[in-house]
């Protein structure tokens, strides 16, 4: 199947564009950082869907397209179809962010998150000693200052990601030296 | 390369996903970002230019190919080798001209617009656009400038995806002055 190439490039260019494109005057920041945020969250929401028509660890098959929709937005239908199915799969909060450490991060990243640590009150550290997507930049503290450009996407990934399994959350990154990182995920109470 | 096309395993397939998924939600932020498809194609192709010129390192330095003799070889490196590579699918080259400077990649399935489908207002976006960047790139970079497009589209109502590839020029090396 697909090899992990044109993705690492597909984001790198993806990030470039936000960056370097000036449409609507946007120079802010932390507005190109939402934008990377939003596209991983919507491409999280798209793999676990995927994931059950893959029948990936015991999920259900069901069926889903992808549209392109009359505003350009391309969003899943069929959603949801088996969604309540499928949480009640896992136990509990913990039992999901494990699933995330483990089969997720496999699947996307093709490791294992390295550590997982829980206050056990909705908020949950993943620690990933060796981030592919910083792995090719540094090993060290040069382009520290990138390093949340290279993390937003993924951020919005996990956040997507947990969406779909019925987890509303905020996902943080921090840095201190690459390739090693931290994703902080709290969780929101409803 | 034998233990790499070993390894087709679930996430593997879960990869390609990624990568088709992530692609859509480009194109979709490139669709909000510019009024009409015309500069969505052009961005997509720069942004696949882009990719060519740095993904062709990669593909030289593992797949152990030399320089091709002919337009002919090239097709086939092209069609065999890279897209069986980094999108999993072998198209098939056909339609040569007779000068044998052009052809044509047919796309039996294209990676990319798996669970894709084109609204009727978007009938002038080439929603694979990329792709062509990606070859004119790569091929650039050794020395060969090509003419890419789509030239049929089964997300616009083709029975086939085809990329038309029209060979320029030889791109001379440029040694600097006085050099032999």
């Amino acid at each position: 199947m697909a090899d992990e190439a044109p993705f690492q490039f597909l984001h790198n260019e993806v990030i470039q564009y936000i960056y370097k494109s000036s449409v609507n005057g946007e120079t802010e920041n932390g507005r190109k950082i939402t934008k990377l945020e939003n596209m991983g969250f919507r491409v999280g929401q798209g793999l676990i869907e995927r994931c059950r028509i893959y029948g990936l660890d015991g999920f259900q098959v069901s069926n889903h397209s992808l549209t392109v929709q009359t505003d350009g937005a391309i969003s899943s239908v069929g959603h949801g179809h088996g969604l309540t199915k499928d949480t009640v799969r896992f136990k509990d909060e913990l039992d999901i962010m494990k699933f995330i450490c483990k089969d997720f991060w496999t699947c996307v990243f093709k490791k294992q998150i390295d550590n997982l640590r829980t206050n056990h009150q909705g908020i949950y550290v993943l620690q990933d000693n060796k981030f592919r997507l910083l792995n090719q930049l540094s090993a060290g503290k040069q382009y520290l200052e990138h390093a949340p450009e290279y993390l937003a996407f993924t951020c919005g990934l996990v956040r997507g990601a947990l969406s779909s399994l019925g987890v509303k959350s905020i996902v943080t990154a921090e840095v201190s030296i690459m390739p090693a990182c931290k994703f902080q995920v709290m969780i929101q109470k409803i | 390369m034998s233990r790499q096309s070993n390894r087709t395993t679930d996430s593997k397939k879960m990869n390609s996903e990624l990568f088709t998924l992530t692609y859509g939600a480009l194109v979709t932020q490139l669709c909000k970002d510019y009024e009409n498809d015309e500069e969505v194609n052009k961005q997509l192709d720069k942004m696949g230019y882009n990719i060519g010129v740095r993904l062709i390192e990669d593909f030289l330095a593992r797949s152990n190919i030399g320089r091709c003799q002919d337009f002919r070889e090239t097709a086939d490196v092209i069609a065999k080798i890279a897209f069986k590579m980094y999108l999993g699918t072998t198209p098939s080259v056909t339609n040569w001209s007779p000068a044998g400077d052009e052809f044509s990649l047919i796309l039996e399935n294209n990676p990319l617009v798996d669970f894709v489908e084109l609204p009727d207002n978007h009938s002038t976006l080439i929603y694979s656009n990329l792709l062509c960047g990606v070859l004119r790139g790569a091929l650039e970079m050794v020395q060969m400038a090509v003419d890419v497009r789509f030239a049929q589209d089964t997300l616009r109502g083709d029975n086939v995806t085809e990329i038309r590839m029209k060979f320029i020029k030889r791109i001379e090396e440029n040694l600097p002055a006085g050099d032999e």
